[in-house]
């Protein structure tokens, strides 16, 4: 067996334990509180791929978002910075977009849709910026000013929706519906899957590509295993790496803003975003930080996050559960690295006194 | 003249005393998150301690008494945090990965529950709440005293805590111990402390203060319990602790000035100045700790080995 | 305090045995300390001697065998229950909080209320007693290296500390500190016949010269015990090496007074040169002091400092990595550099070799990393240094330390630099890597490298430097390349 396929083996080997105990702890849960299991599940798995219909328009549509700022996310855990802001940065993205879309109209037609998403991508880059600059500039911790920027970009929208960016009439807190030739194309007629999903799968190819061949994509990885060593032995100027890939990963949460205001939602409002920053770090996490395993984790969260929908409208069971369920999903896997780490840290231990001599 | 002040001085009045009541939930949680922090965690998923301890509080209260909702409450944050501590003092898995998960594991519960116990609306559930006590004498000190002594009897023990845990912290060998681990766990346990037992201790305070707050948020504030009703207080309280510079008074201090941020638009509103967004309000103190930790170079407030995966000896 | 026996055992360890996975860190050690004696645990590094004394002191759990104090068996023993029966330990690694003062560091560990102005008047009482004066609200941070070992011994005194324990104290002080030190702890057990001193060192002199007793360790067995003046210099080099490697121990022990390239110094041109060259820390603050040197093509020059001379900042200026803020400094365009903290500053440890051979060229390389190219190259580099390791996919980590500093140094070698900077080329490794590592240097010497290394080893730099520069206090000058003139020039006291 080369060691590809035996790591792939047990990436599989580990997601199936993983789900199988996850489902197990459902059905547990649907128990205690009440629910049919049977019916529940039922509905849960027919809500996410039970059709055609499920899979592209619920699934996929959801896991979009989720596989863009998972990607936002993943980039920059790899860097080392631990960018909890997604969610704001997502916030900003449609924000822009949405000006953006009021300043243009429909002016320039279709043409107008590249840039409103670019001013998106924009609008999350300068949002993780400030983050950046706190960071680089005068030692904030990220975790921190992340979260704090989360809030900010949540009130910032409040008032947008309530303020310049209110739709005409002033009755609702929300932007007015955006003109049909800026929405994103459908990719699939009869189904609401659009051009977003082929933007997040040709992304992720890049990324994955981009850290794994080329030269910068080296210098954030090695900034993100151990900048010390990055700057010391490497030469690399860590804060500029830093800083750069704090930026990307914003564009793309931005972006995932963007396109969820051009391909799904086609206005601002509060709750645009049901918390997909925030599960983006699960998304990230259980793909193990590959932009690649990312695209199968988004989908495995769209999925749930669509099949709880079903579930809720079909058999009664609320939302609510799939937060639990994603949270289950989190615990499980990183309790599983412990595990696996301690065990192999048990097998070899080396520490400084019981190195065995070099001979 | 007179008429003129009246119409000040009654929306002053209320606003100072709603800028306490805000604030002492808020309070609770950030001292409880102060200690965890020192001792080098970092508590992201306090979210789910408060709203854990908010619908306990809430069931427990609605069938036996607010007392024991109080007592409840406490004890469902610390519950929550046991398994926050198992994750990170034990096992030494990431603090913000394991928060981020606690929190959604209690939104998600706490929402599960909730409705499987009062059915799918919830319509209409109101628990008994405290009142304020009013400690005579104080409380008509003219414009401050209602609004620190006409409070419920949660906010007089925030009065006390806050010099008792100022004192723990810096005059007793407890206090040094817990700021030794979160500064550096290796010298720590080299002097004979136990670096795990501090920080899963420090996590369970931290955890039953946050329980606490949910109660606080429901059997003194709102009498009854809404989904995601936290709302983000478990984040702004890690902010009021970095805002408070880590110390108790520092963090009261922080606490009421993100009561007092919260509780201005209902000043504003009530002086009919409509123009100010409130939005403006809800935003200060976020950009107001961002800017304080701008100017103090943020870390080197920070105990030094604050979310540290390591016990390099451990 | 009653007094006991002058014979009877301090602290005994019994037939000790330990293991770290599968790795045997020690197998059937015993050590005796007796009471009012000093005695030297000594051995190689990797021998096992702190992993002995940090079971004594009950940071970690023996696998079997027994820990003594004063005759009591411990069980369940822990730190705190060594302290309470009067052990206290010294780390190599001082275990102080940075953060706080010294008078908080030193009431750490104990119960109920803390009293500052009660802990300060026993620092300062202490201070009295024993002349290890040292001032109780000082920050630990801005203390000196010196300092602060004498706050962790003042530490140890606060909590009536009988037996002391000192991992390798020597190490960090000039030597007349070191050899003051060792006369204060000859006091030490002079003074009360209940005292003990457990001194864990690699350097045979200062056993034979102020110890009692010795123990010598090898491969986590103990070879040999007994009176200090059983043993000679001879006897306990093979003790710790084993006969095999005598040859090569008395080259590492004993200094050479001839300086042998003498013939190539100034044969060659000036690589390195620097001009009353000043340097700031990140922090701002000044750490060297207009030095000015020149170090040759072929030539290895070494520096004798005392740790946080500024001798770091100086290397790091040298090696492009930290701007001089004043004066004139000529090196090359590619200067190695390979500094004394592997783990943190040379290796990514979660990254396979191919990946950290890249590290070196990472900050200036452009477009597409040429991994296949790369991989074979670092194979090449493997076989012809001689670094043991699986394959060149294997993760850094996994490689022991002497193989993982040979790699280090193999990449900084890699297509010949002119000139080399080396902090600490052998810190942690055991003889054989050492003796690997000096042999790398000295062969890049001949190759014609310009090489600068610091060693906070004074032996070190007397062995391998052909001249000897020394920093004290950012200030640099050039000095004889003799033990006594130099040790004085450690400390500033031509």
């Amino acid at each position: 067996m080369t060691p590809a396929t035996r790591t792939a083996l047990d990436v599989v080997l580990r997601l199936g334990i993983t789900l199988a105990l996850t489902a197990g702890f459902l059905v547990v849960l649907l128990v205690i509180t009440g629910y049919d299991p049977g019916q529940s599940l039922r509905a849960l798995v027919n809500g996410a791929f039970g059709s055609w219909y499920a899979i592209t328009s619920a699934t996929f549509v959801r896991a979009v978002p989720l596989a863009l700022t998972g990607l936002a996310v993943a980039l920059a855990f790899r860097a080392g910075l631990l960018n909890i802001g997604a969610e704001g940065q997502l916030l900003a993205g449609a924000a822009a977009s949405t000006a953006a879309a009021a300043v243009l109209g429909s002016s320039l037609g279709a043409a107008a849709l590249p840039i409103i998403l670019l001013i998106g991508m924009l609008a999350g880059s300068a949002w993780a910026g400030i983050a950046a600059l706190l960071r680089q500039r005068f030692g904030v911790l990220e975790v921190i000013s992340t979260i704090m920027l989360n809030f900010v970009a949540l009130y910032a929208v409040g008032w947008l929706v309530r303020g310049p960016l209110q739709e005409p009439s002033q009755i609702y807190p929300q932007s007015v519906a955006l003109d049909k030739a800026l929405q994103l194309p459908v990719l699939l007629a009869g189904s609401r899957l659009h051009v977003g999903s082929l933007i997040a799968v040709l992304l992720a190819a890049a990324a994955w590509w981009w850290l794994r061949n080329t030269a910068s994509g080296f210098r954030l990885r090695a900034v993100g295993l151990n900048s010390s060593a990055a700057a010391t032995s490497g030469r690399i100027n860590v804060a500029r790496v830093s800083v750069s890939a704090f930026l990307m990963s914003g564009a793309l949460a931005g972006l995932a803003g963007s396109v969820e205001y051009t391909g799904v939602t086609y206005a601002l409002y509060e709750n645009l975003s049901p918390g997909y920053g925030y599960t983006a770090i699960a998304v990230a996490l259980l793909a193990r930080l590959n932009p690649l395993g990312v695209l199968g984790t988004a989908i495995l969260f769209g999925a749930l996050q669509a099949g709880g929908s079903a579930m809720q409208r079909d058999a009664g069971v609320p939302i609510a559960l799939v937060n639990v369920v994603e949270a289950v999903i989190i615990l499980l896997v990183i309790a599983g690295d412990r595990v696996r780490l301690s065990l192999a840290r048990t097998a070899h231990t080396v520490t400084p006194e019981s190195v065995p001599p070099s001979t | 003249m007179n008429m003129l002040l009246d119409g000040f001085i009654a929306p002053l009045d209320d606003f100072l005393a709603a800028s306490v009541r805000t604030a002492t939930p808020l309070a609770l949680a950030a001292l409880g998150e102060c200690v965890t922090e020192r001792s080098g965690v970092i508590n992201i998923g306090l979210e789910g301690s408060i709203i854990c301890g908010a619908l306990a509080a809430t069931i427990a209260a609605g069938s036996v008494g607010v007392s024991v909702g109080f007592a409840a409450g406490l004890t469902a944050g610390l519950l929550v945090t046991v398994l926050f501590a198992l994750f990170t003092v034990y096992l030494r898995a990431d603090q913000i990965i394991t928060g981020t998960a606690i929190t959604l594991l209690s939104l998600g519960l706490t929402g599960l529950l909730y409705k499987s116990v009062y059915g799918s609306t919830g319509v209409g559930l109101t628990t008994p709440t405290t009142s304020a006590v009013e400690v005579p004498l104080l409380s008509s000190i003219p414009l401050v005293g209602r609004a620190l002594f006409a409070q419920p009897l949660v906010t007089y023990a925030l009065y006390l805590l806050v010099p008792a845990m100022a004192w723990w912290f810096f005059r007793t060998h407890g206090g040094l111990a817990l700021r030794a681990v979160g500064e550096s766990p290796d010298a720590a346990m080299a002097a004979g402390v136990q670096p795990r037992r501090v920080q899963a201790l420090a996590v369970l305070f931290g955890g039953a203060m946050a329980g606490l707050a949910g109660a606080t948020l429901v059997l003194a504030q709102s009498g009854t319990f809404v989904e995601n009703m936290s709302a983000g207080k478990g984040f702004i309280a890690i902010a009021i602790v970095v805002l408070g510079r880590w110390t108790p008074f520092g963090v009261a201090g922080a606490a009421l000035l993100f009561g007092a941020a919260s509780a201005l638009q209902y000043l504003f509103q009530s002086l009919g100045w409509n123009a100010v967004p409130y939005q403006l309000f809800l935003v200060l103190p976020y950009v107001l700790t961002l800017i304080v930790l701008a100017r103090a170079s943020g870390r080197t407030a920070a105990p030094a080995a604050l979310a540290r995966r390591e016990l390099t000896l451990g | 305090m009653t007094n006991t026996n002058p014979t009877a055992s301090a602290l005994a360890l019994r037939r000790v045995h330990k293991s770290f996975g599968s790795v045997r860190a020690l197998h059937d050690v015993t050590l005796q300390v007796r009471a009012g004696t000093v005695h030297a645990l000594l051995g190689e590094n990797g021998a096992g001697k702190t992993t002995l004394m940090r079971i004594a002191f009950g940071l970690i759990a023996q696998d079997q065998g027994d820990v003594l104090v004063h005759g009591d068996t411990m069980r369940n023993h822990s730190a705190l229950n060594a302290i309470a029966n009067g052990v206290g330990m010294v780390h190599q690694h001082f275990s102080l909080v940075p953060a706080m003062t010294v008078a908080e560091n030193i009431a750490l560990g104990e119960y109920g209320r803390f009293d500052a102005k009660r802990v300060s008047a026993r620092i300062r009482d202490i201070g009295e007693r024993t002349g290890l004066v040292i001032d109780p609200q000082a920050r630990v941070s801005d203390l000196s290296v010196s300092a602060q070992q004498r706050c962790e011994i003042v530490k140890a005194l606060a909590r009536d500390a009988r037996v002391l324990i000192l991992d390798e104290p020597t190490a960090v002080l000039a030597p007349d500190e070191a050899s003051a030190l060792l006369q204060w702890l000859r006091g030490f057990v002079a003074e009360n016949s209940n005292h003990a001193v457990v001194l864990i060192t690699h350097k045979l002199r200062d056993a034979l010269d102020f110890a009692d007793d010795i123990t010598v360790l090898r491969r986590g067995e103990s070879v040999s015990t007994g009176a200090a003046d059983t043993f000679t210099e001879s006897t306990l080099a093979d003790a710790m090496l084993g006969p095999g490697d005598r040859a090569h121990a008395v080259e590492s022990e004993v200094v050479p007074t001839i300086t042998r390239h003498t013939d190539s110094v100034g044969a060659h041109h000036v690589v390195l040169q620097a001009d009353a060259l000043t340097v700031h820390d990140t922090r701002g603050v000044q750490r060297v002091k207009k030095a000015s040197f020149t170090v040759r093509a072929g030539e290895i020059v070494g520096l004798a400092a005392v740790e946080g001379s500024g001798q770091a900042e100086l290397l790091r200026a040298v090696s492009g990595l930290l701007p001089p803020s004043s004066g004139r400094l000529h090196a090359p365009a590619d200067v190695g550099f390979v500094p004394e903290d592997r783990h943190r500053d040379a290796l990514l440890l979660d990254a396979s070799l191919t990946e950290n051979f890249a590290l070196r060229d990472a900050g200036t390389r452009r477009g597409r990393v040429p991994w296949t190219a790369l991989a074979a190259r670092a194979a090449d580099v493997l076989r012809q240094r001689d670094v043991r390791a699986q394959s060149v996919q294997v993760m850094a980590r996994t490689l022991s330390g002497g193989n993982q500093q040979k790699f280090i140094l193999a990449r900084a070698l890699d297509e010949a630099p002119a000139a080399l900077v080396v902090e600490n080329p052998t810190r942690g490794l055991d003889f054989r890597a050492a003796a690997a590592v000096h042999d790398a240097l000295r062969d890049a010497r001949d190759a014609g490298i310009a090489i600068l290394f610091f060693s906070s080893d004074l032996d070190e730099v007397l062995t391998l430097g052909d001249r000897v520069l020394v920093m004290h206090d950012g200030v640099l000058r050039e000095v004889p390349r003799e033990r006594e003139v130099v040790g004085r020039a450690m400390l500033a006291a031509s």
